[in-house]
C-alpha cells in the first residue's frame, strides 16, 4: 500500500500557513453535530480536548488515571522549547527546525518539524496567558536555559517541573471546558479497543476501572493521545500505567506502526538497585549544564571512593569526545558513551554499571546555594531514592529507557492511514525521527492539540456525517463482547505465575537484546524467545479477583499482553533497519571511532508496518523521506 | 544494602462495605526499596498464596502525579518530611516494626477499595474556577506582560501542589484549604488572574463547601504533611481574597455585567 503523507506543497516555510488556508472549514453551528473521542489527557490530549470543545465540537475525554491532571506528562522536568529568540543569540524558526532534523538524526519528515518550529513560540504565548509559572529574570521576562543537542538557549522552563506547569496549565484549559459543558471527561476508565466501521475509526470500547464495566462510545473522530511504549522494557522511566494497549489496539485494527526501533534512552537517570526495582528515575539533562560526567581512566579504580580518584585519573568522557557539545552532547550519543565506558569496566557503583555526574566544579564557581535553587529538587529527589547527598559527592548515574520516538503513522494532518483515526504526542511517529532532542516532546504535545489538530480535523470531517454511527451498530457489540471474552480468559487461566513477573521477564529480555546496542543476532534471539514467553503467559498467568470490580491485577495483565505481542514488532522493525541511526543503534554499523553509521541510500525511509493477522510476518510499507532543506550529512557533535 | 523484617496491619475494604485491618507479615524487605515496591513484594506473595492482592493508587513514582495517598503510621504520606509514599524508602524504617497502612480518611474521599480513594471532588473544584478563560490562539505575545520574579516564583511555590490530598487528610476537620488556597491563589496572584479573581475564589470556595470539607481552624497540620512544603500563608490569602469577593458579592458586583454601550 502507497502511503500519502499529504505534505502541502510549496516553500517549507510556507508549508503550514498554505495548508491553513486551504483547509476546510466548518460552520460553529455543524461543530456542534460532531462528537470527537480524545483518549489520555497528557500535554496532547487535554489541549486537543480543550481547544476542540472551545471550536465547538462536543469532545469525550478519557484517561486512565483517578484525574486527567496525572497523565505522565506531568513528570517531565527540564522545559519546553521554542524559538522566541528571547536571549538574541541567533535563534530562529529555521534554526530550531534545523536542530531538530539533524537531532532526529535526519529520520523525521522535514514538513512536520518546521510545523513544530513554526508553532513553538504560540505554545509559549498561550502557556504564559493561562497562568503557567515560567521562571523569569529580575526584569520581569522570561528565562532560559540550554538543552543538549543545541547551542542556542532556547528552554523555557518552570524549575524542574516544567512538564506538571504545563499539564496543569493544559488541564486548567480541559477544566474551563469541562464546566461549560463542551468535554464529557472519564477518568479512571481505559481504552480497551477501537471500533472500526468500513475501516473509519468510528469509536472505543473502554472499561470502568472502578465498577469494571465494559462499555463502548460511537464518534465522528478518534484522537489517541496515549503515549509511548517505554514500558515494554519493564523498567523505564515511564509511570507504572504507561502502555501500549491504546495503540496497540488500533495497530490490530489496521493502523500502521511506525519506525518502532527508534527508542530514547536517556543518558542520566539513577541506576538500577535491585530485583525489586518498579521504575527508574530520571535526572533532568539540565543537570548537564553544570554537572560534569566522568569515570575513572583506570579500571583500578573504580571500588575507590570519588574522592579518592584525583583530577588527572578521571576520564571525562563526553568533554574529550564532544569537545564542542562536551556534557550537552544529545542523549543518544551520550547515553552510548556511558554504556562504553561501562563495558570497558570503568563503570562505577553496584554492578559497575554507572557513570558519575560531578557537580563539584560548578559548586566551586557558583556556590552551593545557586546550585540548590537551579536544581535543589533533583538534588532532593537523588537523596531520598539513593541516601546519597550529590552536595558531597558525585551523583551516580546509568541510561535508562525514557521516551520512544516511534508511534502509530500519521500524514501531515496527524490521521493515521485508518480515516478518522488521528494520533497526537508520543503516541504518533512524525517528529522526532530517530531521536528526540531534550525539551521537544512537551513542545510536540502541546503543538498537536493546541495547533495542529483543531485546524486539520476538519479535513477529515467535512466529508463526515456526524452521528451517523452509534453504539447500535453491529460492530461495536462485537468489539465489546471481544473485551469481555478476554476479560473472562485472564481470569479463568488461574497460573502459576504473577502478571509482573511476565512482564519483567519481557522486559529484560527487550533491554538485553533490543537496548542501547542491538545485534542482528541478539535481535533474532529474542524473536524467537519472545513468541515462547507470550504462550506460557497465556498459559501460566495468575489474574486474581473477578472483573466486576477494582481489579488492578487485570489491568496490567491487558497491558502485559499487549506488550507481548508488540515487542515482537519492536525487534522486527529493529532487526530489519540494518543501520543505525539516533537512538538504534546496531553494533554491525558503526564507524571505527564507535559512531552511529546510517545508511541513506537504503534506509531513508519511515517504516510503516501493517499488521496482517501474525504478529511474525507484518507488512512492510515505507514512506521515503526527503531533505530538501536540511542536507543530509553526518551527525557531528564533535 | 540490608533486609528488614516488618509487620504490617493493612486496611482492607471493598467500596462501600465496611473495613478492617488485616496483619500481614513482611519479611526480608531490602532497605533500598520504596515503600510501594514493599507493597509489590507483599502483592506478589498475596498472589502467589491465592490470596487478593491489596489495591492502592500510584503512577509515576517519582513523587509528581500525586497518585499515591497511604497514612502511614497516621501521617499522609509517611514519616520522612517532604516526602510523598512512593518517594519513601524502606530504610526509614527498622527491623521488627510494625507498620500501620491506611486510606487518606475524609468524607469527601470515599474509599473505592483498600487504600484507593477518590478524589474526583478536587478536579471538581478546579472546575468551578481554577483557570484562567483564555482561548487557544488568543494570546499577546508572552513577554509583552514582564511579571516580576518574586511575583512568578510565589506563584510557583503555590503551583507545586500535586493535588495528593494529604492537606485534607492531615486536618483533623478534612479541610480542603491548603489545596484550594494553593490552587486559587497561584492564578489569584499573577497578573493574568486579575480578571476572573472574584468568579473563581467565590466559586472554588463554594464548591470546597459542597463537595463536604470541614473548615479551616487554623492548626496547620496540612503544612507539615504536604509533600511539596506549600506553606500556609496561601490560606491567609484566600481568606483575604475570598472576604473581598464576598462583600463584592453581597452588592452585587461580581454578577454585574457591562452594558452593551450605545
Amino acid at each position: 500500500m502507497s502511503l500519502n503523507s499529504n505534505i502541502p506543497s510549496g516553500p517549507m516555510a510556507m508549508k503550514w500557513s498554505t495548508h491553513k488556508q486551504d483547509s476546510k472549514l466548518i460552520n460553529p453551528k455543524n461543530k456542534r453535530k460532531f462528537t470527537v473521542l480524545v483518549v489520555g489527557s497528557g500535554l496532547a490530549g487535554s489541549s486537543a480536548a480543550a481547544t476542540l470543545s472551545e471550536l465547538g465540537y462536543k469532545v469525550k475525554c478519557f484517561c486512565f488515571q483517578d484525574s486527567a491532571r496525572r497523565a505522565h506528562s506531568i513528570a517531565a522536568q527540564g522545559g519546553i522549547n521554542a524559538a522566541k529568540n528571547y536571549q538574541n543569540d541567533g535563534d530562529s524558526v529555521h534554526r530550531l527546525f534545523y536542530d531538530t532534523v539533524k537531532g532526529g538524526d535526519f529520520r523525521a519528515r522535514e514538513a512536520n518539524v518546521h510545523r513544530l518550529a513554526e508553532v513553538s513560540v504560540n505554545i509559549i504565548d498561550q502557556c504564559v496567558a493561562q497562568g503557567v509559572p515560567f521562571a523569569r529574570e529580575y526584569g520581569g521576562m522570561l528565562a532560559n536555559r540550554s538543552f543538549g543537542g543545541a547551542q542556542v538557549s532556547r528552554t523555557f522552563y518552570a524549575r524542574g517541573q516544567t512538564g506538571q506547569q504545563l499539564l496543569l496549565g493544559a488541564y486548567s484549559a480541559l477544566n474551563k471546558e469541562i464546566a461549560g459543558g463542551g468535554v464529557q471527561m472519564f477518568p479512571r476508565t481505559e481504552m480497551l479497543d477501537l471500533v472500526t466501521v468500513d475501516g473509519h475509526a468510528k469509536g472505543i470500547v473502554t472499561r470502568d476501572l472502578v465498577t469494571g464495566k465494559i462499555e463502548s462510545h460511537a464518534g465522528d473522530a478518534v484522537l489517541l493521545c496515549t503515549g509511548g511504549y517505554g514500558n515494554v522494557f519493564y523498567l523505564s522511566t515511564n509511570a507504572m500505567g504507561c502502555n501500549v494497549t491504546a495503540t496497540w489496539r488500533a495497530h490490530r485494527k489496521g493502523a500502521f506502526f511506525a519506525n518502532p526501533c527508534y527508542t530514547q534512552i536517556h543518558p542520566t537517570c539513577i541506576p538500577v538497585s535491585g530485583e525489586y526495582q518498579s521504575k527508574l528515575t530520571l535526572m533532568s539533562e539540565s543537570l548537564r549544564n553544570d554537572g560534569r560526567v566522568w569515570v575513572p581512566k583506570n579500571a583500578a579504580d573504580c571500588g575507590k571512593t570519588p574522592d579518592q580518584i584525583p583530577e588527572d585519573a578521571r576520564d571525562y568522557y563526553l568533554e574529550r569526545k564532544y569537545p564542542s557539545f562536551g556534557n550537552l552532547a544529545p542523549r543518544d550519543i551520550s547515553s552510548r558513551a556511558a554504556k562504553e565506558a561501562c563495558d570497558d569496566g570503568r563503570g562505577v557503583g553496584p554492578g559497575g554499571r554507572g557513570v558519575y555526574l560531578d557537580f563539584a566544579e560548578a559548586i566551586g564557581q557558583y556556590g552551593a546555594k545557586t546550585i540548590a535553587e537551579r536544581y535543589g529538587n533533583l538534588f532532593d529527589m537523588y537523596e531520598r531514592i539513593t541516601g546519597e547527598s550529590a552536595y558531597k559527592r558525585p551523583m551516580r548515574i546509568y541510561p535508562a529507557v525514557h521516551y520512544t520516538m516511534g508511534g502509530l503513522w500519521v500524514d501531515y494532518n496527524l490521521m493515521s492511514n485508518l480515516p478518522g483515526l488521528h494520533v497526537l504526542g508520543e503516541a504518533n511517529f512524525s517528529d522526532h525521527g530517530a531521536n528526540r532532542l531534550g525539551a521537544s516532546a512537551l513542545m510536540q504535545g502541546l503543538a498537536d492539540g493546541y495547533f495542529v489538530i483543531p485546524t486539520t480535523i476538519a479535513n477529515y470531517l467535512v466529508n463526515q456525517k456526524p452521528g451517523s454511527i452509534t453504539t447500535e451498530h453491529p460492530e461495536f457489540k462485537k468489539a465489546v463482547e471481544n473485551c469481555t471474552a478476554q476479560t473472562k480468559r485472564f481470569l479463568n487461566i488461574k497460573g502459576k505465575r504473577s502478571v509482573d513477573s511476565f512482564h519483567r521477564e519481557l522486559g529484560l529480555l527487550v533491554w538485553d537484546k533490543c537496548g542501547m546496542a542491538r545485534t542482528k543476532e541478539g535481535l533474532t534471539e529474542a524473536l524467537n524467545r519472545i513468541p515462547a514467553l507470550r504462550e506460557e503467559f497465556w498459559q501460566n498467568v495468575n489474574v486474581p479477583g473477578s472483573g466486576d470490580f477494582t481489579n488492578p491485577e487485570l489491568e496490567k495483565a491487558g497491558r502485559v499482553a499487549d506488550f507481548m505481542e508488540f515487542a515482537e514488532l519492536l525487534c522486527l522493525d529493529a532487526r530489519h533497519r540494518e543501520e543505525s541511526c539516533g537512538g538504534h543503534f546496531r553494533s554491525e554499523h558503526q564507524y571505527p571511532d564507535g559512531e552511529a553509521k546510517r545508511d541513506d541510500e537504503n534506509f531513508s525511509y519511515a517504516a510503516a508496518w501493517e499488521y496482517t493477522g501474525n504478529f511474525s510476518q507484518p507488512t512492510l510499507n515505507k514512506e521515503p523521506l526527503t531533505f530538501d532543506e536540511v542536507h543530509l550529512a553526518v551527525r557531528s557533535y564533535k | 544494602m540490608s533486609q528488614l523484617n516488618l509487620h504490617l496491619k493493612v486496611w482492607r475494604q471493598n467500596g462501600s462495605q465496611p473495613g478492617h485491618f488485616q496483619d500481614i507479615d513482611a519479611p526480608d524487605i531490602p532497605d533500598h526499596a520504596s515503600f510501594l515496591e514493599m507493597m509489590d513484594i507483599i502483592n506478589e506473595r498475596l498472589i502467589s498464596k491465592g490470596e487478593d492482592p491489596v489495591a492502592f493508587d500510584h503512577d509515576c513514582r517519582e513523587g509528581i502525579c500525586g497518585a499515591c495517598s497511604m497514612q502511614i503510621n497516621g501521617v499522609p504520606h509517611g514519616p520522612a518530611k517532604a516526602t510523598t509514599t512512593c518517594q519513601l524508602h524502606m530504610r526509614k524504617f527498622r527491623t521488627g516494626d510494625t507498620i500501620w497502612v491506611e486510606p487518606f480518611r475524609a468524607r469527601a474521599f470515599p474509599v473505592l477499595k483498600d487504600l484507593m480513594i477518590d478524589r474526583g471532588a478536587f478536579d471538581r473544584i478546579q472546575q468551578a474556577g481554577g483557570f484562567i478563560s483564555v482561548r487557544t490562539g488568543a494570546p499577546q505575545d508572552a513577554n509583552a506582560l514582564p511579571i516580576g520574579k518574586v511575583v512568578a516564583d510565589a506563584a510557583m511555590d503555590a503551583a507545586e501542589c500535586i493535588g495528593c490530598g494529604a492537606c485534607v487528610a492531615a486536618c483533623k476537620n478534612a479541610s480542603a484549604m491548603l489545596f484550594v488556597s494553593a490552587k486559587a491563589g497561584q492564578l489569584n496572584s499573577l497578573p493574568q488572574g486579575q480578571p476572573e479573581k472574584d468568579r473563581r475564589t467565590l466559586g472554588m470556595v463554594r464548591q470546597m463547601d459542597k463537595e463536604g470539607f470541614g473548615n479551616c481552624t487554623n492548626q496547620y497540620e496540612c503544612e507539615a504533611a504536604c509533600p511539596k512544603e506549600i506553606s500556609v500563608r496561601w490560606i491567609t490569602k484566600l481568606n483575604r481574597d475570598y472576604a473581598v469577593a464576598a462583600v463584592k458579592d453581597a452588592f452585587g458586583n461580581t454578577r454585574k455585567e457591562a452594558g452593551g454601550g450605545d
